[in-house]
């Protein structure tokens, strides 16, 4: 749109596992500070996708792009290390954690010298409180709570600090409020602003039409593995993007039906 | 200020555990008389929490993990014989036995580790088929090259020292090794980074994989080390006793999970600690022997240890609720 290089983007994508065809033929790019909403039913290819932008799965045919150069992932780890972060429903968090030891895992901080290196609790706790609150999250105040007191919201929030924190560039969160209520989905929608505000691309994949009416600047709809339509911002109805996401033709033959 | 306190107690998953501990302590103080408690008297349970507890740490770090070993009553016995038969039967040097059955000890965990990360297969039945091929094994090789299943050995006295010997008349010496190796497992689930890795792999396998944990490895090494410790154990005992047979040790699988369940680990896993462990130990080391200082009948001290670990079960669930509700200073309105 802008002359503005996007920071990921997919050009002709098919991705196949042996005979079956799941993507065809997908082409969508996410700019920095945008959101792009991902929206589908359920098997319309929408977790192949990400997992393919993610690094798990790697595209059968077609370009993979980062800041317009050609990359290719043979794991998760060298997406993660572009800053490619994946955000999962739960946030992949550990329950039984403290605050502080969770957001560090794997990129522990320590202090004393040698072999004796000890894990450092405060800084650790001190960092991870931070890191939410500047989020937003004010209610997370003591590093030493465990990750499972908090509510589902405060631990997709906390997951999506931390991406941030350790340099995510591209954030893809997977269902992020599917299993929140209304309040706890509004924290989540305020963090995904939040992280937009800072220039981080988002891809957001969702199943409902208000979140990602709240948040998206761009929005894809993926049926039976292809973008059935990629548009801009304001330029659909919400009815109109109901109908596309449950598959066009058959809603829209239920309306008729009804009516006659 | 005083509640805070309280909540930051109870998320201790060892505080149950040395509740416990002081429970069974003073139970048989009263009833076992001054024996047990005496000097002479505290060697006895010290001796068995000490070779039930070198042990106990690693299967509570595979517990932890998600994970269960097993095979170490294969190991105790195969590790004694194979001592036995190395450094007894065929008389080569102390070190050379030691490091050959720790090795083959190695090759056990190592079989375990990667059979439980390449098939899935839950880690309690692939365990299961390595303890009776070890201890198929065991037999096989004891006939085959000594004709017996019980050998002979005649340690010098320095390792007799440093391995297998007693102090104050009635001390093993392992329980120094016991104390020793504590710390340093405090050290390294507690302290050090590598011990973040291990609670995070137990809460969740797959995050902690994304999060850039070699998990594959440490699982491996986790069954090494559970492997290699029973194995120690079982050297040291064929040192302290000057011989070997194939006994089994099956003893130590309850024992050890019993102590590690004690000991506030959660059967889940993602949750525990050393010293919960250590308390764990020697609570039952406690029972098991203290029973021999009462009037009771010796039988008892089987269903003191069943009750008390299903009362703790039944706390750690409870703690770990106390623990997952308590949301610090400020409280939801």
């Amino acid at each position: 749109m802008s002359g503005q290089t996007p920071v990921i983007e997919l050009r002709n994508v098919d991705k196949s596992f042996g005979p079956i065809d799941v993507l065809h033929d997908i082409s969508l790019s996410v700019n920095a500070g945008e959101v792009l909403c991902l929206l589908g039913d359920n098997g319309a290819g929408k977790s192949t996708l990400i997992k393919t932008l993610a690094g798990v799965h790697r595209p059968t045919r077609g370009q993979f792009l980062m800041d317009g150069a050609e990359v290719s992932f043979e794991r998760p780890r060298d997406a993660q290390e572009k800053g490619i972060a994946t955000v999962h429903q739960f946030g992949g968090t550990f329950p039984l954690m403290t605050i502080g030891r969770s957001f560090f895992v794997g990129v522990e901080p320590t202090k004393g010298w040698g072999p004796f290196k000890v894990f450092d609790r405060k800084t650790a706790n001190a960092i991870a409180v931070k890191a939410v609150r500047d989020f937003g999250i004010t209610r997370i105040d003591d590093g030493d709570r465990l990750i499972g007191g908090l509510s589902g919201g405060e631990r997709q929030s906390l997951a999506i600090a931390r991406a941030v924190h350790f340099g995510a560039r591209v954030l893809i969160l997977d269902e992020p409020t599917a299993a929140l209520g209304v309040k706890q989905a509004s924290h989540v929608l305020r963090i995904v602003l939040e992280a937009k505000r800072r220039g981080i691309a988002v891809v957001f994949i969702t199943h409902q039409v208000t979140h990602a009416m709240a948040v998206g600047d761009q929005y894809a709809v993926l049926i039976r593995g292809r973008v059935a339509a990629n548009f801009r911002r304001g330029e659909k109805s919400r009815e109109e993007i109901t109908d596309l996401m449950a598959g066009g033709e058959a809603l829209a033959d239920l309306d008729v039906a009804m009516e006659g | 200020m005083g509640n805070l306190s309280f909540a930051s107690l109870i998320r201790r998953p060892e505080s149950g555990a040395f509740l416990g501990m002081v429970f069974v302590f003073v139970f048989f103080a009263i009833f076992g008389g001054r024996n047990f408690t005496s000097f002479a008297g505290a060697a006895s349970w010290l001796n068995v929490a000490a070779n039930l507890g070198i042990i106990a740490i690693p299967i509570g770090f595979l517990m932890i993990a998600g994970e269960l070993d097993i095979s170490i009553g294969a190991m105790v016995p195969a590790a004694s014989m194979s001592m036995g038969i190395i450094s007894g039967h065929y008389g080569l040097p102390i070190p050379v036995g030691i490091l050959m059955t720790l090795g083959f000890a190695v090759v056990i965990g190592w079989i375990n580790g990667i059979m439980v990360v390449r098939t899935a297969v839950p880690s309690l039945i692939v365990t299961m088929g390595t303890l009776f091929a070890v201890t198929g094994l065991t037999l096989f090789l004891s006939i085959l090259l000594t004709n017996t299943t019980a050998v002979a050995m005649n340690p010098p006295a320095w390792a007799k020292a440093i391995f297998g010997g007693f102090y104050f008349n009635s001390y093993q010496v392992i329980i120094v090794w016991w104390l020793g190796l504590t710390a340093l497992y405090v050290y390294f689930l507690h302290f050090s980074p590598w011990g973040n890795w291990l609670f995070a792999m137990g809460g969740d396998k797959e995050s902690a994989r994304n999060a850039g944990i070699p998990t594959t490895k440490f699982t491996i090494g986790l069954f090494i080390l559970s492997s290699v410790s029973a194995a120690f154990v079982g050297l040291c005992q064929t040192i302290l006793f000057n011989s070997a047979q194939v006994s089994t040790g099956m003893s130590f699988i309850f024992n050890a999970i019993i102590s590690v369940v004690i000991g506030g680990v959660l059967l889940t896993g993602g949750f525990g600690s050393v010293i919960g462990i250590f308390f764990g130990t020697l609570t039952f080391a406690m029972v098991n022997q203290g029973i021999y200082f009462t009037d009771f009948d010796r039988n008892l001290s089987s269903l003191i240890i069943g009750v008390m670990l299903l009362i703790a079960v039944l706390m750690n669930n409870t703690f770990r609720q106390m623990a997952l509700s308590y949301t610090g200073s400020r409280k939801k309105d």
